[in-house]
Order: structure tokens, then sequence, then C-alpha cells
């Protein structure tokens, strides 16, 4: 597992039913991309997050696939429909095998 | 053996072609990801917005956005970079909407691409280029 690992999710406590709201993820983690040469002129191996998804009570909300070419503490921002009160699921696929995971509950009315 | 100018001529051409070869291979990669998501179907202008800045001062970390209404599945390409492939978004069932923002990095000056397949099958594409101060790989 990668040092040093930490989600955070930004969602609204409470929504109207049938609202889209906004969701802003945030996950540190170094992604490693595989190009880089250490002081010796080593490669450094890659190690990233390879994909994230975020779910609503087990439904999918989006799926995203990611390459090294994604940034330092991959940052997400996406829009969700709520359609009844629940919970959202979210979570990081390492390359190294780990899984990271959030959840944020959302109340309607 | 004797060469004629006519044969040293052709060998010349012959041994340029081979090494003009790898560069042509690399140059095709961000093709080959663009075949391979879209199956070799026709790619239209147009139906999906890639935002960029036009100047990013680091290419270790460039904000973009895409949007494409009525989309299942978003894939941005940054066809200058070693690996072309970025990321793709396949939205659910409870997207609210057809769209994301995220940071990506850019090896140097190049085009993003993003391409949307749309629900009906049809495939729609964008691209921006991208000026880079400081590229965002090796160190």
């Amino acid at each position: 597992m990668a040092e040093g690992v930490r989600p955070r999710v930004k969602a609204p406590r409470s929504a109207e039913a049938g609202e889209v709201v906004m969701i802003k993820t945030l996950i540190s983690h170094k992604m490693e991309s595989g190009q880089r040469k250490d002081s010796d002129g080593n490669q450094i191996p890659r190690s990233i997050i390879n994909r994230f998804v975020c779910a609503f009570n087990g439904t999918n909300v989006i799926d995203v696939t990611m390459e090294p070419a994604i940034s330092t503490n991959p940052y997400f921002e996406f829009e969700a429909t709520v359609p009844e009160a629940g919970e959202f699921q979210f979570t990081w696929y390492d390359d190294d095998g780990s899984v990271y995971e959030d959840a944020k509950p959302v109340e309607v009315g | 053996m004797n060469f004629s100018r006519r044969e040293t001529m052709a060998l010349g051409a012959g041994a340029l072609a081979m090494t003009m070869l790898p560069v042509q291979a690399f140059a095709a990669t961000g093709d080959d990801a663009i075949a391979e998501f879209t199956g070799g179907a026709d790619v239209m202008d147009g139906g999906v917005t890639l935002t960029a800045p036009e100047i990013a001062e680091n290419g270790n970390t460039v904000p973009i956005s895409v949007e494409a209404e009525g989309a299942t599945a978003i894939m941005v390409l940054a066809m200058g970079n070693p690996t072309p492939g970025v990321a793709t978004f396949n939205f659910g069932e409870l997207a609210g909407s057809q769209s994301a923002s995220t940071r990506i990095r850019l090896a140097g000056t190049q085009d993003v691409v993003a391409i949307a397949k749309m629900a009906d099958g049809s495939f729609a594409k964008a691209s921006q280029n991208v000026k880079v101060t400081i590229g965002g790989c090796g160190g």
C-alpha cells in the first residue's frame, strides 16, 4: 500500500429527491508515472491509482479509468442525481491491489 | 562489389525510410488508442466540449474538463505524451450530467483530444492545443 493515501470527498449532506448535486473528490497519492528516473538513472516503477468509481446506493454514477497522465493527488469533479436518501460510495483502486474507500450519507428533504 | 550512383541513392533512401519508421510508429499510438475506443467507426467533430487552458505554465497539473450531452463514455488523450491515454470517464445511470473535471500531466506543448461515445453508438471529437511552459514528465 502506498503511503499517506487519504481520500477527501465534498458532497452535500442533504438534497431534494431527484436533485443533481456536485461532487468533488481528491485523494492524496503520488501517482508515479513510470517515466521518471531517480538520481542514479534508474527508472522509478509505475505506481498509480488506475480506477475510480462512484456509486449511490450501489447504482453507478461514474467509473473512471485512469492512466499515468493523471496528476499527483487525483482530483475529480462531477455531478450526480440523488433519487432518494442514501449513501454515496467512493472507491479507488491502486496498482498494487490496495482499495481505498470513502462514503458520504445524503438526507432527502 | 561496386555500386553505381543509382544503387547508392536507392540504398540511402532505404536507410532514411528505416530511421523514419520508429517516429511514425510513435506518432500512431494516439490514433491506435482512438481506433481501439471507436472500433474504427467515424468520428464527427462537435457535440463534445473540451475545456483546457491555452497556456499551461506547469505541465504537471493542467486542469481540464469535458462535457458531452448524451454520452455514455468520454476518453481523453494527450497526443504528445509518452503514453497518450489520460482517462476514460464512463457515466452511470445516476450521473447528473455527462461532464467531469480533473487535472492531468502534459509532457509538452501538444493537442489534447476528447472523444465521446454517444448513447446511439456514434462518436464525437474535440481537440485543443495546449502550450506547456514546463513539461510534466521526467525529472
